[in-house]
């Protein structure tokens, strides 16, 4: 035991007289989260449009208000040549363009439906998936006001009992504003928190072989779970730490709801940063450098972010790859924390992912240990 | 007087680079013993080896009866190690290091500060002082201080005056001197073939074989050559033109001076000195000496 208090405090020692060390693991998360979160959006607003249109009646410009006064849709211009708006789209200058044709107005009137023509630029097929559904909302809300005036002139009295459309009506549960935030900030702190955990334990112990000190002590009589208890345990403890400033944050910026009980969200903090770290003491067993530590730590990172369901659901990817995120802690942990945090999960929800993440952390550590050796 | 370490037909490769050959060797207790030899020999593989940090592909070897391999949890607790490269925490202050080590070996500073003190108390004034902010010559003092912090039996010591001035080096050895009086054995490798003359018995190592294993007197007296010195204002020309001569057996550098040896084993200064006014040389003084370690190395290099 005294062994392991004096790695430790060796170890926290070495961990803040590093200058860059504070800034690198309580300030970058931090500045991460914020940027992040703000930018990281899925929200697409702010689609430049624009109108080619020919008809000129006040149908149609109440058909170009609409699109307008939501904030989804910004006016680029008008006019009635194809070709500038045709030039508009290649140069990008525009996201979509909306020819309305001659007589739109009075066929709208006359037969109660018209014709319209939407190009849209679907080079981000994101982008053009949501554009075309804003503009089918817009389109089919404008029309089926038109209708209901067109009846109400025509034939007043059977236009009190028509069923006019089914309205749908959303209620957004869990999430009722769809604050995208909400949804991607506790995201970001499992990201972040794997980012420190990773990295740093990795980096950690290949700086001792770097350096050469791990000759040192390795012909001392230290044993193998005391040096990797004192190389790890202060990162466990960190990661503890920077989970809790940035779930603070989270908190306090972005007011993320703690609907489900803090104990569970820790205990299963606590559970996935001893894969995470076990990961990093694998990765350090089979490097030799610090760079060399670095880039596979990135390697394992980048995969298991863009698979975790993060950014692209897990639902919407391929079977395979469904399958194959199975693997990644990182899938766990952002399940977990957004069942707990948003929608109060207990913890009879979560127990698989209890019993999942601590299988992994198990299975890792024993590899990792196996793998490390105190000579070469 | 029992053996602390015996080497019994090691052999290490990497890849195909041999970098021990079957080597046998064995040290006796309480005698300083240096294992000389150029960069590059296998004097660290074999410091490794006996450190139980490298695995020997052929043969054994065990300190204090302990074998390396099987026994390397109990050899690690009585033998202390210095490598070649400056190992300690550079972050950490002389005390933190001092204290750390001291832990890990289940004592502390104070229990074993009698054989540490002559050492640790020239840097002790600086004990706060970050190891990495050391001179060249504190920071050997400092991680000898640390091997020795759990008085261990054998010390290995890897090329610990590399890079270390002169008054240093010589200090250094004056304490290993005390430090044998310990009772410890020490084996100490180095590149420098006049610290040779301070060990009690030294090992010529060379491309991974060991040459020879003698006290440095023994070796110089087993010298099988006259040797001579030549001192001229331009010994380039004359270590070129007496390459080529045909009586030449070997001929050195050394410093201001040539170490020439003649083929003909009865030459004298006054036949060379004849002979080799008749080659037209520079202006030279020639006289007979008395080999160093370094000649004995290089006329067992040529012997191979």
């Amino acid at each position: 035991m005294r062994i392991i208090f004096y790695m430790l405090k060796k170890e926290f020692r070495q961990i803040f007289r590093n200058k860059a060390m504070i800034p690198i693991i309580f300030v970058a998360p931090l500045i991460q989260l914020i940027i992040l979160s703000n930018a990281a959006t899925f929200e697409i607003r702010n689609l430049k449009i624009y109108f080619n249109d020919f008809d000129k009646s006040t149908y149609a410009q109440r058909l170009k208000n609409a699109f307008v006064q939501t904030d989804y849709f910004i006016l680029v211009g008008e006019s009635t040549n194809r070709d500038i708006a045709e030039r508009k789209l290649e140069l990008n200058h525009a996201d979509l363009v909306c020819e309305i044709p001659v007589n739109f107005g009075k066929d709208l009137q006359k037969y109660g439906h018209a014709k319209l023509f939407l190009k849209i630029n679907a080079i981000d097929g994101t982008k053009a998936g949501v554009g075309i559904n804003y503009s089918q909302n817009i389109i089919q809300k404008f029309t089926s006001d038109i209708a209901q005036e067109v009846i109400l002139k025509t034939n007043p009295e059977i236009a009190v009992e028509l069923p006019y459309a089914v309205n749908i009506d959303y209620s957004n549960w869990y999430n009722e504003k769809l604050d995208y935030q909400t949804y991607m900030v506790p995201g970001l702190l499992v990201l972040l928190v794997t980012l420190i955990a990773a990295f740093l334990s990795s980096m950690n112990i290949v700086r001792e072989k770097e350096m050469g000190t791990i000759e040192q002590i390795n012909v001392t009589p230290i044993l193998k779970y005391q040096f990797i208890i004192g190389k790890l345990l202060p990162f466990w403890i960190l990661g503890l730490v920077v989970f809790s400033v940035g779930l603070f944050f989270a908190w306090l910026i972005f007011n993320i709801p703690v609907a489900g009980s803090l104990w569970i969200i820790y205990a299963f903090t606590c559970i996935y940063l001893l894969a995470v770290l076990g990961l990093g003491l694998f990765i350090s067993t089979i490097t030799d450098t610090q760079q060399q530590a670095m880039f596979i730590s990135w390697f394992f990172f980048v995969i298991f972010v863009l698979m975790s369901g993060l950014f692209t659901a897990i639902e919407n990817m391929p079977v395979w790859a469904q399958k194959l995120t199975l693997l990644n802690p990182l899938r766990y942990f952002m399940e977990v924390i957004r069942m707990v945090l948003l929608k109060g999960s207990g913890f009879q929800d979560v127990r698989i992912h209890f019993l999942i993440i601590g299988g992994f952390s198990i299975l890792i550590n024993l590899f990792a240990v196996w793998r490390y050796r105190k000579i070469t | 007087m029992s053996q602390a370490v015996i080497i019994d037909h090691v052999s290490k490769n990497y890849g195909k680079i041999k970098a021990l050959r079957n080597i046998n060797l064995e040290i006796q207790q309480q005698e300083i013993f240096g294992l000389i030899g150029p960069d590059g020999a296998g004097k660290t593989s074999l410091f490794r080896i006996l450190t139980t940090l490298l695995l020997p592909d052929e043969g054994r070897a065990s300190i204090l009866g302990q074998d390396v391999i099987r026994d390397y949890k109990k050899i690690r607790k009585i033998i202390g190690y210095m490598p070649g490269r400056f190992s300690l925490y550079q972050d950490l202050s002389v005390e933190e290091n001092l204290s750390l080590f001291a832990a890990i070996f289940g004592t502390t500073i104070e229990e074993n500060y009698d054989l540490v003190k002559e050492i640790y108390s020239q840097i002790e004034p600086f004990k706060k002082r970050k190891a990495g902010n050391l001179s060249g010559g504190m920071k050997q003092k400092l991680a000898l201080s640390c091997a020795l912090i759990h008085k261990p039996e054998i010390l290995f010591l890897d090329e610990p005056t590399t890079g270390v001035d002169p008054v240093s080096r010589k200090e250094f050895w004056g304490m290993l001197r005390r430090l044998k009086d310990y009772g410890i054995t020490i084996l100490v490798s180095t590149p420098y073939m006049d610290e040779a003359n301070l060990c009690d018995r030294i090992g010529l190592i060379q491309n991974g074989e060991l040459l020879s294993v003698n006290t440095p007197e023994q070796l110089k007296s087993e010298y099988p050559n006259r040797l001579f010195a030549i001192h001229s204002e331009k010994k380039y020309q004359i270590l070129q033109s007496l390459k080529g001569y045909e009586n030449t057996h070997s001929i050195f550098s050394f410093g201001d001076e040539i170490h020439y040896v003649d083929k003909r084993k009865n030459a004298i200064p006054e036949v060379l000195e004849n002979d080799f006014n008749g080659l037209d040389l520079p202006e030279f003084k020639l006289k007979e000496i008395q080999p160093t370690v370094e000649d004995c190395f290089l006329e067992l290099m040529q012997q191979k």
